[in-house]
């Protein structure tokens, strides 16, 4: 024991590291810190999870675009824990991206990002947006048919960029097409470039939190005012500061812990994301789509008008980065208690239900064709043979029924045509199927007259009430349009499945 | 026990003039600066090479003329202008082909020029349909409904001895 001791101390005489943590781990803070100040120090605790689960997979991940999709299937099948390493590993990234937002927020709703500490929330904002890259690049390094159809579409937003924009896409690619050097890029990227970013800003970060020193938890109806801020701050740490540890740091070790075990027990029962198809550029069906943070992005791109999108690709995020920049230099004294700030709240409350809005309809995407779409079944469309039934198998082979639901098959792209023959006529239906729409292709030089009129009969035939044959066969005859058919036979439309 | 000052004066007294100091202080950034230099050009020229030395474009058999049907679009594959060993399948790619007459092929590219999703044929409706945005096109390429801004790009194709060849292209974008 003497001899340890011994050693300690020739250690620490030789380097005062133990003192220097020392005085760090027991620096005063403020008082009455509470639970709303735990996310900082989780998101940091699940960088570095990510950091020993990434080093963990990289002993056996191959950063070869030829030998990763192997890789991963031996780390997710035969490598001992290798299923529950991945799974951390994504589960991780989940948590530093929700941690890490729910960090702003909470910076945000207190004002903790006011004088002094305005440029503390800069660096915040970059680690924001460094995390979020290392999502999206994680992701592609999962090496199957997702990811490289997702470095397409990553590469074709880069293009939008004016002059540089072709420059930056072959850039991503590391070539002109995807091929040998883009896994080896973005795992460089993933695994050097950015968590070395990270590492840097992060340093500042904390840096800055020990500079400035912890903001105090905001009270209502008291501003922060520059011109006395470090006096009164300064009274209040030698009046009635804490140590950090473990005065404050109990509760961030135990939020940690739950979120550390949190991580392990979704490894566990969910594991990782499946796997899809070898990443081969010639397999075609596919539905690429990002992990569940940039999901609502992706819907965003969906919705918006479609002149939009090239704006939208561009300034979006651009945009985002100013304000978000911009907040503490626009606001960096008064109220800081949310209390006070309805403006700030009704911020954070748009914000959030808009992205939540988008995510749950990212979730359905209904502007994806329903490709996986079978023909409707005969019971359905009321009719096995005659107009109806050919109309409702060229409503499948046509490709309508990838975009437009009837009782429940169907896509969700247009409109839902359940019920379509109470609302639009013969001619109503003719002209849309002739002449398309926003969404739709016009089909004039793709259906015959006879198909036409098939289509359209059995688009009539989708009513609340049954359809009387005669009514619509008198329809068709009045319209002049085609022949009476004998075997027309319409049934009661099932609402359901 | 002397103070700051006097400690800064007696190194002053002892070490470099004022002027040689900041002249020493100069040169020494200016090193520095040369020592980045010197490993920054051969580091970033080699991580943006790719966009100087491009592989050249090369004409990729993809059948014979005869196994095409005339008014048939077919996917067909094809290898990268330059693929590396270790490129695996990630060096295959692919174009919709198809034969409007009997010397006449259009290659299509398989990307939408929307976002670059690929862009599946649906023989029966004669439409290209993309997974992502629903964007369609006709089978002639041009834009039938949805996002897409542009036509799908085409590959030159050609005939050669019996065989359909391919140029290899870059990625199309959009």
């Amino acid at each position: 024991m003497n001899l340890l001791r011994r050693v300690v101390d020739a250690f620490e005489e030789r380097t005062g590291l133990l003192k220097l943590m020392g005085d760090l781990a027991r620096h005063p803070v403020p008082p009455d810190t509470g639970w709303w100040y735990v996310f900082g120090s989780a998101t940091a605790v699940a960088f570095i999870v990510q950091i020993v689960t990434g080093i963990a997979l990289s002993t056996a991940y191959i950063s070869s675009s030829g030998d990763a999709y192997q890789a991963l299937q031996f780390i997710t099948t035969r490598a001992l824990m290798g299923n529950v390493l991945r799974g951390m590993h994504f589960f991780g990234a989940s948590a530093m991206v929700l941690l890490v937002g729910i960090h702003a927020i909470q910076v945000f709703l207190m004002g903790c990002y006011k004088y002094p500490r305005e440029f503390n929330w800069i660096t915040g904002v970059v680690l924001l947006f460094l995390t979020l890259a290392m999502g999206f690049t994680g992701q592609l390094l999962r090496w199957d048919q997702t990811a490289v159809w997702s470095i397409v579409v990553g590469a074709e937003q880069a293009a939008r960029m004016p002059v540089i924009g072709g420059m930056l896409a072959h850039f991503m690619l590391a070539g002109k097409t995807l091929g040998a050097a883009t896994l080896s890029r973005f795992f460089a990227f993933h695994v050097f470039f950015i968590p070395a970013l990270i590492f840097a800003v992060l340093g500042i970060h904390l840096y800055l939190v020990l500079h400035d020193g912890i903001s105090e938890p905001p009270v209502a109806g008291k501003p922060v005012d520059p011109a006395t801020y470090h006096a009164s701050y300064d009274k209040l740490i030698k009046e009635r500061g804490v140590p950090f540890w473990p005065d404050a740091a109990w509760r961030d070790v135990v939020f940690a812990v739950a979120v550390i075990a949190a991580i392990v027990i979704l490894a566990v029962v969910f594991g990782p994301p499946k796997l899809s198809k070898p990443p081969n550029p010639s397999l075609l069906a596919r539905d690429p789509s990002p992990d569940w943070y940039l999901l609502w992005y992706y819907a965003l791109l969906a919705l918006i008008p479609h002149k939009m999108t090239t704006p939208t690709i561009l300034l979006a995020p651009l945009v985002a980065i100013i304000v978000l920049i911009l907040v503490p230099i626009v606001s960096n004294k008064g109220e800081r208690h949310p209390r006070n700030r309805p403006w700030a709240v009704g911020a954070v409350i748009v914000i959030l239900m808009m992205i939540g809005t988008l995510w749950a309809e990212a979730i359905h995407e209904p502007w994806s064709p329903a490709f996986e779409a079978k023909p409707l079944p005969a019971v359905l469309v009321g009719a096995s043979q005659g107009p109806v039934a050919d109309g409702a198998r060229l409503f499948y082979d046509k490709g309508c029924e990838f975009c437009h639901r009837i009782s429940g098959h169907g896509g969700r792209r247009g409109p839902d045509l359940t019920y379509v023959g109470d609302r639009l006529t013969k001619d109503d239906l003719t002209i849309r199927i002739m002449n398309g729409g926003y969404n739709m292709p016009a089909y004039s030089g793709n259906l015959s007259p006879g198909d036409l009129e098939d289509l359209v009969i059995f688009l009539r035939s989708r009513r609340r009430a049954p359809a009387s044959v005669a009514a619509v066969n008198s329809e068709l005859t009045n319209g002049g349009q085609a022949a009476v058919r004998k075997d027309f036979r319409v049934a009661p439309v099932r609402a359901s499945r | 026990m002397a103070t700051d000052s006097e400690q800064s004066e007696q190194v002053t007294e002892h070490g470099f003039s004022p002027e040689r100091r900041n002249f020493v202080a100069r040169v020494s950034i200016g090193l520095m600066g040369l020592g980045a230099l010197i490993v920054a050009v051969p580091v970033i020229g080699f991580i943006i090479g790719p966009l100087i030395r491009r592989a050249p474009d090369v004409w990729r058999p993809v059948g014979k003329v005869d196994d095409f049907k005339i008014g048939t679009t077919v996917k067909v594959a094809f290898l990268d202008p330059s693929p590396l060993a270790w490129a695996g399948v990630t060096a295959q790619t692919a174009a919709w082909l198809r034969r409007k007459s009997a010397d006449e092929f259009v290659a299509f590219a398989i990307n939408c020029t929307h976002l670059g999703c690929p862009v599946r044929w649906l023989a029966k409706a004669n439409l290209f349909m993309c997974p992502c945005h629903g964007g369609v096109y006709y089978a002639n390429g041009e834009v039938a409904g949805g996002p897409p801004p542009l036509p799908l790009f085409r590959y030159p194709v050609r005939i050669s001895q019996g065989q359909v060849e391919i140029r290899t292209s870059a990625v199309p974008l959009g």
